[in-house]
């Protein structure tokens, strides 16, 4: 167990486990999405009140689902790198904010674009959505904050306490259709009680919302990796990379 | 499926625009989601593969030197 933990915090094996890792996930992700997009947009059946409108559930749902769980993971990083001063859980929580922030963006703008033919309006002011543009703003304030100290272990403690205090946010959006009145529809899967969904609209829901994790995790990966050879740039493992990067691209190059 | 034809499935009874403008979005974000950072990557790796070449050649011409003011 602690052998793993102390693998984690190398920055050659997670280059190469996560190499592994995204030759099987990513191709499967890719899969995921089209399956999932084709179903939700051609075989899944109109809402009887909200018509064909409502397929922009099966983007709007899964992006602001995992926008909040990448918070999560951006927080517990932003934890593990101010407790245990780890430099992988820094480069996690420093590759989470952009992805975050795209999700959310996706989320705000597909959730938008379904308000004007369901609500009539492109905006209101309501407490989900209001709730949802402040997670956007921290995720950007996260990514503006590491650019802006020179210090990069600076940035890295600013970047864990703004994502620590942000996390205050994620229950009240969860909460916020509860709490105050709201043109926003209640949760629609539910742990506790059963959906309100038929399940020819939920089964293509779930599986675009396993897509998206699998799109968020590859992402994750890919931006760590990007991060992990700036950091070590200069070093044995990084040499190794650019060799071995110039033997592929010579026997490419040879074909 | 739920439409008879393509045009009935670009259509959407009226909200097509809006759908297929989500849709679009969503795979933008994908693609950039994806691809930033590994051509990102990429970028990194061929920059750092100039600076080693430039190194290797330095060091080459070192050696050259060298040699060629011990045998002489």
């Amino acid at each position: 167990m602690w052998s793993f933990f102390h693998k984690l915090g190398s920055p050659p094996w997670m280059y190469r486990i996560s190499g592994s890792i995204l030759s099987w996930l990513l191709p499967l992700t890719l899969l995921l999405l089209a399956v999932g997009s084709i179903w939700g947009l051609l075989y899944a059946p109109a809402d009887f009140r909200q018509g064909n409108s409502f397929r922009i559930i099966y983007f709007h749902v899964p992006a602001s689902v995992v926008a909040l769980a990448a918070y999560y993971v951006m927080a517990i990083a932003g934890a593990v790198s101010l407790i245990w001063k780890m430099k992988m859980a820094e480069v996690a929580m420093k590759s989470c904010a952009p992805i975050g922030a795209a999700l959310t963006f996706l989320g705000l703008i597909s959730g938008a674009v379904w308000g004007k033919p369901t609500w009539g309006t492109w905006w209101v002011w309501d407490a989900r959505i209001t709730s949802m543009l402040i997670l956007f703003f921290l995720y950007l304030g996260v990514v503006a904050l590491y650019q802006a100290y020179e210090n990069k272990a600076a940035a890295a403690k600013a970047c864990a306490v703004l994502s620590l205090v942000g996390t205050v946010n994620i229950p009240i959006i969860y909460k916020s259709v509860d709490w105050w009145y709201s043109l926003h529809q209640p949760a629609t899967i539910k742990f506790t009680e059963e959906s309100t969904m038929h399940s020819d609209m939920l089964q293509p829901l779930l599986l675009m919302i396993l897509a998206f994790y699998c799109l968020f995790t590859c992402s994750l990966l890919l931006n760590m990796r990007s991060e992990l050879l700036r950091q070590g740039a200069g070093t044995n493992w990084v040499r190794e990379q650019v060799l071995a990067r110039r033997g592929t691209k010579g026997a490419t190059d040879a074909v | 499926m739920q439409f008879d034809s393509l045009a009935a499935a670009l259509a959407m009874d009226g909200h097509g625009a809006y759908v297929w403008f989500v849709a679009l979005v969503t795979f933008a974000v994908i693609a950039g989601l994806l691809l930033l950072p590994s051509l990102s990557s990429r970028r990194f790796l061929r920059e750092q593969d100039g600076i080693l070449r430039r190194e290797q050649r330095a060091a080459q011409q070192q050696h050259t030197e060298v040699s060629h003011a011990s045998s002489s």
